[in-house]
């Protein structure tokens, strides 16, 4: 049901959900980016409409209410393990479109590939997700290409205008508290084109692994993992064991996030590593989003946020890699013909 | 504390379980037999757990009543703390994990089981129920290379493998006073007597040259590509699918592996 209320009627109803939810949502951090006199816009919490970033696309996705940076998984003693109690407040999270994509792609991995994941489940079923509309595209965004410009799969559509906000609620809750509202159609802002468009490659030959054309990704990228960190989709991890100082025999084990890009991924005891070159990491990571997560799950892994072109410091374009292999792979094919 | 009281739903949380003996191979190399209840199969995998230290996925190297044996090497932070503080008697463990080899692939067939070094931990399962069992196969040869005499493992199982099933051990260097076989494992697969090549089974376990060579003496010989199994080795954090550091194209070793057909595991590219 759509609805047009007032950012005030809006604001005391979040005031009241607070008390069952912590509100997440992009948020300007105002100088806090990696450069002098440049802001960050990231994922915070926020108690009133007003702090929430709308006109910007966030550099970092709302991944991590999900699968936080550091999640402890138990406590240990000598003998004895105690899970992690879950959080008491359920999440509400604001998001565009792409990321609720992203979303169904964590859902995935945690909730279906293997075991049900416990510490993610227990967040999942207690969040609600509040759609942020694009009036339009932003740079490096290529959704349109990645099919992940629209979603109608949230729990409300929320425009905020000025002293009026539109709602599309597709939870009770919110239908109740908006009771008396004047009743409209709301459609959610979606774009219809990207500056950036991306053609991807049904199959990549495994004779293409090799081919030089990643060497000049393996001398560029410093292995720094930042697009694993800001990708909405990459969702590995490694587990890490601490203990405390004032009692050497209790401790923690914990999962922080990991990436595919960073040295000692692969590493096994005893020293052998797999893809030490940064170059084949590139590979594995575009195949991955592109061709090996659609093989085994039906959808591409990437929504096309293009937040991984944003941090690059080495200015390495997912997309424009995307397009290059597309060629690459069309070439290979006339050859052998 | 009874064994298995902390057993969860939780995937993470490990259980407890009792080592009821250790078996010295080599200085590095030890099996710790461990009373394990559940279904489990040669191949699969459990997750040392030790608090404070981290997990290792460690094959199963056995299968008893009420107990699973794993064979450790000292080779990192957890096993390392393994070897020097075993004596607690217990250890945690999640799993056992992944596909494991499936006896009855080999049943009624001609065996050629090809080993390197600790390799042969996750197919020893095989060989002690075939060398039990020898009626319920053509043959069995279990083919198996070691670094050195000094590096050769479960001693006393060979000499009850050598009663039923046909063993070649091989060393890569001899010290003085072997009298054993030398040199590759692939330089003895022409030697082995296959009446039905093009039915016979090949099992290869080891580093990923020793196997790469293998296949290709074996392929010489006249094996079929989908009458070979292997098993891979890697990073297996989460065992369920979760972590990603195991993941090669669309496969999650935990979870589709560690053990694979020929004809899946030879598009297996890092």
């Amino acid at each position: 049901m759509g609805y047009q209320t007032t950012a005030e009627k809006m604001n005391a109803i979040f005031s009241d959900l607070s008390k069952d939810y912590l509100i997440y949502a992009p948020k300007r951090f105002v100088g806090d980016g990696t450069f002098t006199d440049i802001d960050t816009i990231r994922y915070g919490e926020i108690t009133d409409l007003s702090e929430i970033e709308f006109a910007e696309k966030s550099d970092y996705s709302f991944k991590e209410v999900l699968l936080p940076i550091s999640e402890t998984l138990f406590y240990f003693t000598e003998n004895e393990m105690k899970e992690a109690d879950a959080p008491k407040k359920g999440a509400i999270v604001f998001l565009r479109s792409c990321d609720l994509h992203g979303l169904k792609r964590m859902d995935t991995i945690y909730l279906e590939n293997g075991a049900v994941d416990t510490y993610y489940k227990r967040l999942r079923d207690n969040t609600k997700f509040i759609l942020m509309g694009c009036e339009n595209s932003f740079e490096n965004c290529f959704c349109v290409s990645m099919g992940t410009q629209k979603s109608d799969d949230y729990d409300a559509y929320l425009k905020v205008d000025g002293d009026t906000v539109l709602v599309d609620s597709h939870w009770d809750y919110l239908d109740t508290a908006l009771t008396g509202a004047t009743q409209t159609q709301v459609i959610a802002d979606s774009v219809t084109a990207n500056d950036t468009v991306v053609t991807i490659p049904e199959t990549v030959p495994q004779s293409l692994f090799d081919a030089p054309f990643w060497e000049e990704y393996g001398n560029r990228c410093i292995a720094c993992g930042r697009c694993n960190f800001v990708c909405p989709t990459c969702t590995c991890f490694t587990m890490q064991d601490i203990f405390y100082t004032d009692n050497g025999k209790a401790g923690e084990r914990r999962r922080v996030w990991a990436s595919c890009h960073v040295d000692g991924y692969t590493d096994m005891a005893g020293g052998h590593a797999f893809r030490n070159d940064k170059g084949q990491r590139m590979r594995f990571k575009v195949m991955h989003k592109v061709n090996d997560y659609k093989r085994r799950f039906g959808t591409h892994m990437c929504i096309g946020c293009g937040r991984c072109d944003d941090v690059c410091p080495e200015y390495i374009s997912f997309a424009n890699c995307i397009n290059k292999l597309n060629a690459l792979v069309n070439d290979s094919a006339k050859e052998e013909n | 504390m009874t064994v298995h009281e902390l057993k969860s739903e939780n995937p993470y949380i490990p259980f407890l379980s009792e080592i009821t003996e250790v078996i010295k191979h080599t200085e590095i190399e030890f099996t710790f037999r461990m009373t394990y209840t559940g279904d489990v199969k040669p191949g699969q995998f459990f997750e040392v757990s030790l608090p404070k230290f981290g997990e290792a996925p460690i094959s199963v190297s056995g299968i008893g009543d009420g107990t699973v044996d794993l064979t450790i090497r000292k080779v990192g932070k957890v096993t390392d703390e393994i070897f020097e503080n075993y004596v607690g008697d217990t250890l945690f463990l999640r799993g056992p994990y992944g596909n494991g080899f499936d006896i009855a692939n080999y049943k009624g067939k001609e065996i050629l089981l090809v080993a390197g070094g600790t390799g042969l931990s996750p197919v020893k399962g095989i060989v002690d129920y075939f060398s039990a069992h020898p009626e319920d196969c053509k043959g069995f040869t279990l083919l198996v290379g070691f670094k050195s005499p000094k590096d050769v493992l479960f001693k006393k199982d060979f000499e009850a493998w050598e009663k039923n099933i046909n063993v070649i051990m091989t060393v890569d260097t001899p010290e003085d006073g072997y009298c054993g076989k030398c040199g590759l494992v692939t330089q003895y697969i022409p030697e082995i007597p296959i009446n039905n090549s093009d039915e016979a089974v090949g099992i290869v376990v080891g580093p990923p040259m020793m196997m790469k060579c293998t296949i290709t003496e074996l392929f010489n010989v006249g094996f079929k590509e989908e009458n070979i199994w292997i098993s891979q080795e890697r990073k297996m954090c989460c065992g369920i699918g979760k972590c990603g550091h195991c993941k090669i194209d669309d496969t999650y070793i935990c979870l589709d592996g560690p053990v694979f057909n020929y004809t899946k595991g030879k598009f297996l590219k890092d």
